[in-house]
């Protein structure tokens, strides 16, 4: 190997000529060229780019060389050196890229494998859809009210008006609990989750009281003995229909569109007068845009208010009920209620978690 | 309540061009729902009136059978054969022509029969489609029209009947005259009240001697006596028409004049065969041991809260709900003592509910029934009488009548206006009040007095629900009221969801259950006699026999669904259920206070004290695979571990931290039963069912199931941010060998006492049993993760700890370190 101060050697030198370092990178380039592979290329390296490699060894004799000779020798010797490099990097690049293609088609997979390895549960629609009604009323400041399903009969009957010998206790279709006078009934709706709350409350009060309810009618396709509710209180100075008709109307473009609208129908429930049946106007409907009929609504009775330690001249309230599996019924095409109570898990996957 | 447009119109001057559907929707405006609109049959071609100018009786034939004469309004009678015999020469009949079609596509041709043409046929009322009656032909009356007039009008056969559903405040809508009075005003046209008319003076010896013990219960009690009617004549067939359209049947003239005066003026009515009353008539209650025959044939022992009408025999009459078996007028009646009363409507609803006999009468008594129409109604039964049956009222009317002054309602003017968010002007309200029937008078306040078949009508609000009804509902404009600020959902809350939610989003699928049970299920879960869970709440009346219990457990329910799935072919199941159970148990029983005024504090403690705790309950039941074999390779068989995992998601779910240690509890397998418990206290159970409870119940061996009180979780922590080191952690794995009777649980613990504040994590890996760690013994292998929070830990310091780990687990446990 020489050094700096090895004695100067024409021979040698020589190797600085513009053609052998011409021929130098020629050779170089056809051999990086030449190399069909990395592995071939890897090999080739050494005599283009290695220690011994004609450029750097010109490099090394530039030492030997007169000042005045040695800079032009340098540059030549450099651009040598620059162009082999390039000439590997280049081919590098080039068959790296061509093994990378090789290599992933090779570990290409069938995308459309299923893995449904551990398969997704679903919540029931009677419960997503409450939560969804619940959640249209708490955007507007109501809380979510509860009362028990097994309840006390003058919760679920008195205090609403609905008076011992009233047809419309006996209408109500109730199951009734043991003992005789045990005073307790399976709640026949939500409306006492409104008494729990004037007794517990003090206006102004803004609540929305999702539940199961009971009646004694057989099972079919078009009945069921336990079904869903989600009734609506507010209690307030001031509040007249013209608010109650707002908050249905609200509701109903919540859960079902911008056009949808609500419409009354005079009506009766003990516990609130005057009294509606509403419909709402549902544009999405299978069958074409219509009204459906869905719940009860009113005014709160003032006697209602009255056993409820509210006063009815300080304050007015309105009401409103609507069931659940109804509302199914006609926003999913639910056409058989038996579906709602078998747990069939072809029928519940179908909605999904949040659905 | 139905409504033959045809009886309807006869009461409004309906526009003409009014369809059907005008009237439904004018029904439905005034909060009278319908509920079915019912057409009649459909009859084409010509169909007339006839008169039988003559009758040939043929003989011979199986049957005797006739041949008549019928004029129809023709050059020439026309000969019709026809088998039935209640009429006679001179009698108006309807005649279906040749070329006709009856319900049923039965064409009418002339044809040769019993050796004679007939060019025709005389029709049964069941032939023309407009009712039952197939006794005989049907036999139009004297005022019959011409021969040859189209029939179809005469028989109701363009005559839709309208059914309403009345609500229970409404009884007044029972009756044409209710009716009458609704469409009138909801149409804004004429109307006449069939209740407007005078009775005649009436004079001579009172009908029959008549008290009345129990004036609250019975404020008017009216009766009248005829004689002379002819026991035979027939109900008009005007009448039995608009019965059969009413759904009432026709069975003699006098119970069908009483049923029909009831559906023109709402007055339910009966008649005694006077000849069988002995002595006076008392109305009073009912006496310990009494009992009537009422005219159902049924012997009922009488509670002394019903109201009789009783004679020298005893009870005749169940008041407002049924007349007596011993006084029913019968095929030789001819005196008859007609009786129309007011009877107190709760009184009525019990009597009715007690004897289950909701009669046609009991229903409207119970709504309300205008008292000031029971002369009227008498008046009117006795005109009827006297026209179609000969008879003639003998002395006069009895009319015990003991009602009070009516009341009025102090009504302030603006109060609709304030109620429905509308400004009515005062004379508008006092308009629609009017309308309705009250009488106004005054300014500010209104004193409005409600009329007498609006007993309904006691408060200003009714009052102002009136108004806005008749002004329309859908006058009422949409604004949304402004709530004030809420809180959002309460912790309870959020928690049921996120616990439905962790498991919909872990592979379960929820499946709400009725909650009801029967001792068979809960013998089918092997539950000892004393076991809590058979302290059941029962059902006075429930929907089946076999389940007269409200759950005390999820899974009588939950594990019928997994079943349900499974017969219908589908194999891998994991199913939960999120709700309430109903423990029983002595209870004291909720008060009944008043509704004047709130319950005072103690009573209002008893009433929600009275109503039993109903924890909330979430449970699994998993069977088949939980995870299904595929491409990747075998499938996973659901196990006890499945469902402790649940329980460990719900806990997660609900933000407490979840202990699991070895239980024994039905109905699970006694060794496959982990006890779940928070903060040491047991709040659910979850495992592989017992060998057994899947054979009861059919299901697949290994099914596990959990269930867990959610309710008993306490209140989840606020979380703390964990300080996170950055320095670099240790790893360490250990195994330990160990008798099997070991739980893996108190290794865990173990390690992590004697690891102290290093260790990060622990987890283990491996689980082994065999040969080379010998019989009842086996290898659980750990791998800790040691971090120190402020340093690089030494190799020195790891070892440290490694080293304690090790004393501690095999000094602790007995377990010696696997090589």
């Amino acid at each position: 190997m020489s050094g700096a101060n090895d004695p100067y050697d024409p021979k040698q030198v020589a190797a600085l000529s513009p053609e052998a370092l011409d021929a130098a990178v020629a050779e170089a380039q056809r051999a990086f060229a030449g190399a069909g592979d990395l592995e071939q290329l890897a090999a080739v390296r050494p005599a283009h780019l290695g220690d011994r490699a004609p450029v750097l060894l010109a490099r090394r004799e530039l030492g030997a060389l007169p000042p005045a000779a040695r800079a032009d020798a340098g540059k030549r010797v450099n651009a040598a050196r620059v162009a082999v490099t390039e000439a590997y990097e280049s081919r590098k690049v080039t068959l790296e890229a061509e093994r990378d293609a090789r290599v992933l088609a090779e570990e290409r997979v069938d995308v459309t494998l299923p893995w449904d390895r551990l398969p997704r549960g679903a919540r029931h629609p009677l419960t997503t859809l409450t939560d969804r009604i619940a959640d249209i009323f708490v955007g507007m400041g109501y809380e979510v009210a509860e009362g028990p399903e097994l309840e006390a009969e003058w919760l679920n009957f008195d205090a609403l008006n609905i008076g011992r010998d009233h047809p419309a206790r006996t209408m109500m279709d109730t199951f009734f609990v043991a003992p005789e006078d045990s005073g307790l009934v399976l709640r026949t709706h939500t409306s006492p989750v409104q008494a729990r709350t004037m007794l517990s409350r003090t206006p102004p009060i803004y609540v929305v009281a999702p539940g199961r309810v009971y009646r004694t009618d057989e099972l079919d396709a078009t009945h069921l003995p336990v079904f869903h509710q989600v009734e609506g209180l507010a209690v307030d100075r001031g509040l007249t229909m013209a608010h109650l008709r707002g908050t249905l109307d609200h509701l109903a473009r919540s859960l079902f569109g911008a056009d949808a609208v609500t419409r009354w129908r005079p009506s009766y429930f003990p516990f609130t007068e005057p009294s509606a049946e509403f419909d709402v106007w549902f544009p999405e409907h299978r069958d074409g845009p219509r009204w459906v009929e869905w719940g009860g609504c009113g005014m709160v009775n003032p006697r209602v208010l009255v056993a409820c330690g509210i006063d009815p001249e300080e304050y007015s309230g309105f009401a409103f009920g609507m069931g659940i599996e109804r509302a199914l019924q006609f926003r999913s095409a639910v056409g058989d209620m038996r579906h709602f109570a078998e747990g069939d898990v072809r029928f519940t996957s179908a909605f999904g978690v949040e659905q | 309540m139905r409504v033959p447009t045809g009886w309807l119109a006869e009461h409004v001057d309906v526009p003409a061009g009014t369809t059907v559907e005008d009237l439904d929707t004018a029904f439905v405006r005034l909060g009278l729902e319908v509920e079915e609109v019912h057409r009649p049959a459909e009859v084409t071609g010509p169909l007339v009136v006839g008169r039988v100018l003559g009758i040939e009786e043929l003989t011979g034939f199986k049957k005797p059978i006739r041949y008549c004469q019928v004029d129809v309004g023709e050059a020439e009678p026309r000969g019709i054969v026809c088998g039935a015999r209640n009429f006679a020469v001179g009698d108006a009949v309807v005649v279906a022509l040749p070329g006709a079609v009856l319900p049923g596509g039965f064409e009418i041709a002339a044809r040769k029969t019993y050796d004679r043409v007939s060019d025709g046929m005389i029709c049964s009322v069941r032939e023309l489609g407009v009712g039952e009656d197939h006794a005989g032909i049907l036999v139009l009356g004297d005022d019959a029209p011409a021969p040859g007039t189209p029939a179809g009008p005469l028989v109701g056969l363009d005559d839709v009947v309208i059914e309403l559903a009345v609500t229970p405040d409404r009884g007044y809508c029972l009756s044409m005259r209710g009716i009458a009075r609704e469409m009138g005003t909801g149409l804004g046209v004429g109307w006449r009240d069939p209740g407007a008319l005078t009775p005649p003076a009436w004079s001579g010896e009172p009908a029959w001697q008549v008290s009345v013990e129990d004036a609250d219960r019975c404020d008017r009690f009216s009766m009248i006596a005829l004689e002379g009617l002819d026991p035979t004549a027939p109900s008009p067939w005007w009448m039995r028409r608009r019965l059969a359209q009413s759904g009432v049947r026709s069975i003699s003239l006098a119970v069908d004049v009483t049923n029909y005066v009831m559906l023109e003026l709402g007055q339910p009515m009966h008649a005694f065969d006077r000849d069988r009353v002995r002595g006076p008539i008392v109305v009073r209650r009912a006496r310990e041991g009494e009992r009537l025959t009422t005219l159902d044939g049924a012997d009922r022992a009488l509670s002394s809260d019903d109201l009789l009408i009783t004679d020298d025999s005893g009870p005749i009459g169940l008041a407002a709900v049924m007349g007596g078996a011993s006084t029913e007028i019968g095929d030789g009646t001819s005196s008859v003592l007609l009786e129309a009363a007011h009877w107190e409507p709760t009184g009525v609803a019990r009597t009715a509910r007690r004897h289950r006999l909701p009669s046609e009468a009991a229903k409207r008594f119970e709504r309300g029934v205008d008292p000031e129409m029971t002369v009227v109604a008498l008046a009117r039964a006795a005109a009827l009488l006297a026209e179609y049956g000969g008879a003639r009222v003998v002395g006069s009317l009895v009319d015990v009548d003991t009602r009070g002054p009516r009341p009025t309602i102090a009504l302030d003017p603006a109060r609709p206006g304030r109620v429905a968010g509308v400004p009515y002007p005062p004379a508008q309200v006092t308009e629609l009040l009017t309308a309705v029937g009250c009488a106004v008078d005054g300014d500010d306040p209104l004193t409005v007095t409600p009329p007498t078949w609006r007993p309904d009508l006691t408060d200003p609000a009714d009052l102002v629900e009136e108004v806005v009804r008749l002004a329309g509902y859908d006058d009422v404009p949409s604004v949304l009221p402004t709530a004030p600020p809420g809180r959002g959902l309460t912790e309870r809350q959020r928690r049921r969801r996120a616990v439905g939610r962790a498991l919909a989003e872990f592979g379960y699928v929820e499946a709400p259950s009725f909650p009801f049970v029967g001792t068979a299920a809960l013998d089918a879960l092997g539950l000892a006699e004393d076991d809590p869970r058979r302290q059941v709440v029962l059902v006075r009346n429930p929907l089946s026999e076999e389940e007269p219990a409200l759950r005390t457990t999820l899974l009588p329910g939950l594990l019928a669904a997994l079943a349900r799935n499974l017969s219908r072919g589908i194999r891998d199941v994991a199913l939960f259920e999120h709700g309430a159970v109903f423990p029983g148990g002595e209870r004291s029983a909720a008060p009944l206070p008043g509704v004047d005024r709130r319950p005072d504090d103690e009573t209002l403690a008893a009433l929600l004290g009275a109503v039993p705790e109903q924890p909330w309950h979430v449970a699994v039941a998993l069977a088949g695979d939980r995870e299904p074999r595929g491409w990747w390779g075998p499938g996973r068989p659901a196990v006890w571990a499945d469902a402790v995992q649940a329980a460990c998601r719900v806990a997660e779910a609900a933000g407490v931290g979840l202990t699991v240690r070895a239980g024994e509890r039905a109905p699970w397998h006694p060794g496959r039963c982990a006890e779940l418990l928070v903060g040491g206290r047991v709040v659910g159970h979850a495992g592989e069912l017992h060998p057994r409870v899947c054979a009861a119940l059919d299901l697949p061996a290994r099914t596990a199931v959990m269930e867990l009180d959610v309710d008993a979780l306490p209140p989840a922590a606020v979380p703390v941010g964990p300080h996170l080191s950055s320095f670099p952690p240790v790893f360490v794995d250990l195994a330990f060998v160990l008798d099997e009777a070991v739980p893996a649980a108190a290794v865990e613990e173990s390690i992590r006492e004697a690891a102290g504040d290093l260790l990060e994590a622990v987890r283990l890996f491996d689980v082994y049993t065999g040969p080379q760690v010998g019989e009842g013994r086996r290898s659980l292998a750990w791998s800790l993760t040691l971090r120190a929070p402020d340093r690089t830990l030494s190799g020195e310091e790891a070892a440290e700890v490694r080293q304690r780990v090790v004393a501690s687990v095999e000094e602790a446990l007995h377990a010696e370190l696997r090589a």
